[in-house]
């Protein structure tokens, strides 16, 4: 246990000694602020929630998540460090996942520093505010798990770009295949059960779900169950490259 | 302590790295692993220290089978990457830290152990700066520091001297040879002279298998140098003394070689014996008796350079 702690404080740590945390941060920061005053017109509608502020949250994580999760491993491999910390007395296991919490607490860190929003709203009328703690849990998970895609994807190359690209495509996929988009490719050939298996698979509608106020089982063990997943496949990864 | 049986990895159907490689290493012991480059010395080490699985073989440290005991076979060994690879962003201080913690060294004895490697390894004035910024020299002393952290029983170092200057590697040699009685130990190099300043055994492989075994005064007798005689006598007398010397019955062959113009008035001749027997007592008494000044006559160990050519490519000049 202690182990894995090393390499999550390790890697946490990693994230602000490079200018790299402070440009995410104040990017996502810019981001969200300027889809929900002004793209999501939070003003105009007057109402006091946080609907439109949680609405392009997944768009924003389908850039910005695979941009933090493209180093994890691809910068091992490329540096050498891999071969370090993989012959180092640490469980593949504590590797994993030390670096994936790592990750995950810094894009918390993130979220947490949108604060002002919350205030904002709570200023200007009176929300419920069990929704809004609700929206965040969702948006963290859903961060989460887009991680998970993009920590295993990193684990298959050295290159940071490749990583990046191959995550958008991934995370977009999942992000949207409850849409027309993806569901009218398939509507034409495939029986109905695989298409609303498909369609079950996107983030959209477990995330519209959850921000809607209601913390539903179903939605947070498909965050958590999709976030195993990716990692179990991020281990396997790197015992195949070992095997080489 | 560390025992190799039959290792063997494969890339894919068709590239062999390592073919069949079985060694001992006891306490003690410093072994030299020697081949060209792309030999698969490298693969060898990342299969002793887990980062590979070997594709057949086994390998125990100290009793522990690392593909068993994965963790507990690591926990002893330590290991310097080739190129010393370390976290760029961190300095040395949060660097060995990092690597405290991994291990598990108890809080009460992490500054000792610390302060200690940064000892041994003369690290003390980098110690705040980011191991980015540090020169070649450092880097590899920043992983050497990292694998002597835990005193492990076992050291395994991927070029330990690669980059360093004259000095700096005289100081690295001579902190292997201080760790050397407590320890098993397995460098791999390309450089000849430090097999002979360090290693008690040196193993040359090539193509995956290993080619010559032994001391390094044994592989050196392979030598076709082994024993040979430089002399240096006046030029005047050059062509007589050839004569002379391929009619004794232990020269095999002579080579003469000119000086440079310096000493344009001098000839070194090179006499090999025959069977590699110690010859340079009898062309010593051979020289006095016949009145010749000699300039120079030493007699020669071996060039493990030499021995190193033969082994791996055949090649016996």
């Amino acid at each position: 246990m202690n182990r894995m702690l090393a390499v999550f404080r390790r890697e946490f740590m990693g994230y602000f000694s490079t200018p790299l945390a402070y440009i995410f941060i104040v990017i996502f920061l810019f981001l969200t602020g300027v889809t929900t005053f002004y793209v999501g017109g939070f003003f105009e509608a007057g109402q006091a929630h946080l609907q439109v502020f949680f609405l392009f949250h997944p768009w924003l994580y389908l850039f910005l998540i695979p941009a933090i999760a493209m180093r994890l491993w691809a910068d091992e491999r490329k540096s050498g460090t891999i071969e370090l910390l993989l012959t180092l007395p640490v469980p593949l296991w504590a590797a994993v996942l030390g670096k994936y919490l790592a990750a995950w607490a810094f894009t918390g860190v993130a979220l947490l520093l949108t604060f002002p929003v919350w205030l904002t709203v709570n200023y200007l009328g009176d929300p419920d505010n069990g929704v809004i703690l609700a929206g965040y849990i969702g948006s963290l998970l859903m961060a989460g798990a887009y991680l998970a895609i993009g920590a295993c994807i990193s684990a298959t190359t050295r290159n940071q770009v490749i990583a990046f690209v191959v995550t958008v495509v991934v995370c977009f996929l999942f992000t949207v295949s409850g849409l027309p988009i993806v569901l009218d490719f398939f509507s034409a050939w495939t029986p109905q059960t695989v298409l609303a298996t498909i369609a079950s698979f996107s983030f959209l509608t477990h995330f519209d779900a959850i921000t809607d106020g209601v913390i539903d089982l179903r939605d947070v063990v498909f965050f958590a169950s999709l976030i195993a997943v990716w990692l179990f496949a991020n281990g396997i990864v790197i015992e195949m490259k070992k095997a080489g | 302590m560390i025992e190799i049986l039959n290792l063997v990895k494969r890339f894919g159907p068709t590239i062999t790295a390592v073919d069949g490689i079985s060694f001992h290493v006891g306490k003690g012991e410093v072994l030299g692993f020697l081949g060209p480059n792309g030999a698969g010395k490298s693969t060898t080490m990342k299969m002793i220290t887990g980062f590979l699985a070997p594709t057949a073989g086994t390998v125990r440290v100290l009793g522990c089978d690392i593909r068993e005991d994965p963790i507990g076979t690591k926990e002893k060994i330590g290991y310097l990457p080739e190129g010393a690879p370390a976290y760029p962003d961190m300095t040395p201080r949060e660097f060995l830290q990092f690597i405290a913690d991994v291990r598990r060294i108890p809080h009460g004895s992490q500054t000792e152990l610390i302060a200690l490697a940064v000892r041994r390894t003369e690290l003390a004035s980098v110690m705040e700066q980011p191991i980015d910024t540090l020169s070649k020299g450092f880097k590899r002393r920043v992983g050497l520091a990292q694998a002597i952290l835990h005193d492990p029983p076992v050291l395994i170092m991927d070029e330990p001297t690669d980059g360093l200057d004259p000095n700096q590697k005289h100081a690295v040699r001579n902190l292997i040879r201080r760790m050397a009685p407590e320890k098993a130990i397995i460098i791999s190099t390309h450089i000849l002279e430090e097999v002979d300043a360090i290693c008690d055994r040196a193993i040359i492989i090539d193509h995956g298998k290993i080619v010559a075994d032994g001391t390094p005064d044994a592989l050196m007798a392979r030598s076709h140098h082994h024993n040979a005689v430089q002399i240096t006598l006046d030029s005047e007398i050059a062509k007589i003394a050839e004569e002379a010397f391929l009619a004794m019955p232990h020269v095999a062959d002579v080579a003469r070689h000119d000086l440079p113009d310096r000493t344009a008035s001098l000839t070194r001749f090179t006499l090999y014996p025959k069977d590699g027997q110690r010859l340079v007592d009898e062309i010593g008494a051979f020289t006095r008796a016949r009145g010749w000044s000699t300039h120079e006559l030493y007699a020669e160990l071996g060039r493990l350079d030499e021995v190193f050519r033969s082994v791996t490519t055949g090649d016996t000049q």
